[in-house]
């Protein structure tokens, strides 16, 4: 077996419908499982983004990327390594007060991490975190230990890259410029 | 509002955009979701010729032998349902093979859909991975420019289908015909900027090779740069090999085409592939059947590929020069900068083994002395006999092989058969449409008697329009090809290859399309000139020998030059 590797893939899309179905039917066609996927509005009207993490071989990610990039109606698909890109995750955990002991036990162990609670009632508290996926993992490890997590959710990876240049928005511009006798 | 504004039917819109695409021919089946554009054919029969084909997959093979002769996407009108579904093999048979092709088809109204109506199936949805691009129109002014952005997907870049699916609503409901024209598509980048650096670093590539060998793709043909290849191949002395569907990019007897690559090519292609010190692949995407084993594919060569997809690079084997782009520009730009280099040694090395293959291979396959009729030869008649300037239609299988061997060709665009999907099935209706694009040029279609039997409700296409397809049976009483495995590969343990087969000549005639069965050689010659004098469609059945193979053969899995000579 191939080494697999976490992999972050940005792609940039027109709005249309349907476009999540044909992206994620690349993944389906090579067996690999999306981990964890975010489509949101990016700072090019109407422009969207899908930021997709998987696990898979540095020779399925080439697939992956020129597959999802030949779909008509995407602009651009790239991924990226950790160092490349600035990224942040969403996590919420609903707790059961039952399992603590003391408030200053739970106190100290959401203070290690970047948490703040939403609600607080008798029998749960529900605590959001924004932060890596291994500073989320780290905590939710924590709280499982004492098996007082009732619910746990996680938004999918988003990020934005460190390069300076705006790949996307100079893509477009430069093609606009390719093509321009065309669209006279 | 404005006055002058002329309101009209989806459907109506629909038919003037196809007009405006310059659309004269639609093959199609009408059906309770398409009713209403079918309502406005009527009124544009003197633009638009629709055939009525028997079956709906019929009509999407049709339309992609319609596209391969003419190179201007083809066009088919179907219902929804199943009327939809069974353009399927059609619509993935283009996609492979980069066929343009237009797939319109009926869906019930909006409204309705997501309620699990009659003969509702979601087929945007189920297009979509096999197809260019597949769009729901759901209203009637998105028609003309949906019309306009499905040409021109399909045309333009690497041609392939189109799906447009088109609502009940969206046909009847009223618009104005506002005419759309799309020419650029800001996501899609159909001609890629060339690289001026890869194009410099493959010539000096090219100059400094001592043994170049390239292949030939079809790429040369959708790009209509076969002067472009001519001039290339021509400068640099550069010996070249064509994948099945690239055949017709340059005439067989020009002295530096070497024939035909891969499992089934010629044996000298193979072996030169493994011997080459650079491989220039242009426009062809290294199928499996063409490099055999990847892992012993041209490992002593720099290989150079160019191809206007940026899929194909690196797809299949590991590229050292990729010249991306659109080859009609990249060949000029190549041949520019070429000098010219003595190459006759490695030219005349190939002869070697083209003498062992016909020495082998060819002469018993093409002249035998006794015995039934085999293949290869019945091919090689019909060829001869249109002096190789018919375009040639094929179905899958030994037809397919022995055709794509043994077939000359002196005149561009003129093979078509199902190289990526391999289906059954596909001669006949591709070599109708292949008639309709060529009408000036003879159609000959070779097919088996499994194949035949797949579409052959399509001889009453050929009976209604009396189409001039001339069709070669080479009947084994086989699925010939699969039979050749089981008796290589599986211990001659034939597992339902035999075919019971009927009078083919009684099911022409039902039909009144004419037919002559042919069992001797001595009436071969008379048999195909009675084929192609007779006005109309034509049956020549040849009763060839049960259990001929084609030779030679890389046994799957192999490296593509350890290729067998008999069996």
């Amino acid at each position: 077996m191939e080494n697999t590797v976490l992999y972050t893939i940005i792609v940039h899309s027109e709005n249309f419908s349907g476009i999540l179905n044909q992206i994620a039917a690349v993944f389906t066609r090579l067996q690999v499982n999306i981990e964890s996927l975010n489509v949101s509005a990016s700072s090019m009207k109407n422009v969207h983004k899908f930021t997709i993490t998987c696990n898979t071989t540095a020779k399925n990610i080439e697939k992956i990327l020129k597959q999802i990039n030949k779909k008509m109606d995407v602009i651009n698909a790239s991924c990226y390594t950790d160092d490349e890109i600035f990224q942040s995750e969403i996590a919420m955990f609903k707790i059961s007060t039952d399992e603590f002991q003391n408030w200053e036990d739970t106190s100290r162990l959401l203070r290690g991490y970047n948490t703040h609670i939403v609600e607080i009632t008798p029998e749960y508290l529900v605590v959001e975190m924004a932060g890596s996926s291994d500073a989320i993992n780290s905590l939710y490890g924590e709280l499982d230990k004492i098996h007082c997590v009732r619910q746990f959710v996680r938004s999918g990876k988003v990020a934005v890259t460190a390069s300076p240049l705006e790949q996307v928005s100079d893509l477009l511009s430069r093609r606009q410029e390719r093509y321009k006798d065309r669209l006279q | 509002m404005e006055k002058n504004s002329e309101k009209i039917s989806g459907s109506e819109a629909l038919l003037r955009a196809l007009v405006r695409e310059n659309v004269d021919t639609v093959f199609g089946y009408p059906g309770g979701a398409i009713i209403p554009v079918y309502d406005a054919l009527v009124d544009h029969l003197h633009e638009i010729n629709h055939i009525l084909v028997r079956h709906e997959q019929g009509a999407a093979h049709a339309a992609e032998g319609y596209a391969r002769a003419s190179g201007k996407p083809g066009v088919c009108l179907v219902t929804g349902g199943p009327g939809a579904t069974n353009t399927l093999t059609g619509i993935a048979d283009a996609m492979l093979d980069s066929t343009p092709i237009v797939v319109i088809a009926g869906q019930i109204a909006t409204d309705m859909i997501g309620t699990d109506a009659f003969q509702e199936v979601d087929f945007t949805c189920v297009t979509q991975p096999i197809c260019k691009w597949s769009y729901q129109i759901s209203n009637p002014e998105e028609i003309t420019w949906a019309v306009s952005r499905a040409f021109f997907i399909a045309r333009s870049g690497r041609p392939g289908p189109v799906v447009l699916s088109i609502t009940k609503n969206a046909q009847v409901g009223m618009t104005e015909y506002q005419p759309e024209t799309v020419k650029f598509i800001r996501s899609y980048d159909d001609d890629p900027e060339i690289d001026i650096t890869r194009i410099r670093e493959a010539a000096a590539a090219i100059n400094a090779a001592k043994r170049p060998f390239v292949l030939a793709g079809q790429g040369i043909e959708l790009g209509w740069a076969h002067e472009e290849f001519r001039q290339f191949v021509e400068k640099g002395c550069l010996p070249f090999g064509c994948t099945l569907l690239g055949l017709s990019s340059m005439p067989s007897d020009h002295p530096l085409n070497k024939g035909m690559l891969g499992m089934h090519g010629n044996y000298c292609n193979n072996v030169k592939t493994n011997e080459c010190d650079v491989l220039i692949a242009v426009g062809m995407r290294f199928d499996d059947r063409v490099t055999g084993d990847v892992s012993t594919y041209a490992r002593q060569a720099r290989i150079i590929h160019l191809d206007i997809d940026p899929s194909e690079i690196g797809k299949n084997v590991p590229v050292d020069i990729p010249v991306l782009g659109n080859c009609k520009k990249t060949l000029a730009m190549l041949t520019e900068r070429l000098v010219k280099v003595d190459r006759t040694e490695w030219i005349d090395s190939f002869r070697k083994y083209q003498e062992e293959e016909y020495d082998r291979v060819v002469r018993k396959e093409l002249y035998p002395e006794s015995g039934p009729l085999n293949m290869g030869e019945v091919v090689d008649a019909v060829s001869e006999a249109t002096c190789h300037k018919a375009i040639l239609v094929t179905d899958v299988g030994q037809n397919q092989m022995m055709a794509s061997r043994y077939f000359k060709f002196t005149e561009k665009r003129s093979i078509i058969t199902s190289g990526g999907m391999g289906t059954m099935g596909y001669a006949i209706p591709a070599g109708i449409g292949a008639a309709y694009a060529r009408p000036d040029r003879t159609v000959c279609v070779f097919m088996g008697d499994g194949g035949l039997q797949m579409t052959v409700e399509e001889f009453g296409t050929i009976m209604e329009h009396n189409i001039p397809v001339k069709m070669i049976l080479l009947n084994n009483s086989y699925l010939g090809n699969v039979r050749q495995w089981q008796q290589l590969f599986f211990d001659r343990r034939y597992s339902f290859t035999h075919l019971e087969n009927p009078d083919f000549q009684i099911l022409a005639s039902a039909y009144g399309i004419p037919s002559r069965r042919v069992l001797d050689r001595k009436d071969l010659k008379d048999a195909v000139r009675e084929m192609l004098q007779t006005e109309g469609p034509f049956l020549l059945e040849a009763c060839v020998a049960e259990e001929g193979n084609v030779m030679p053969m890389t046994p799957p899995g192999n490296s593509i030059d350890n290729m067998l000579m008999e069996c």
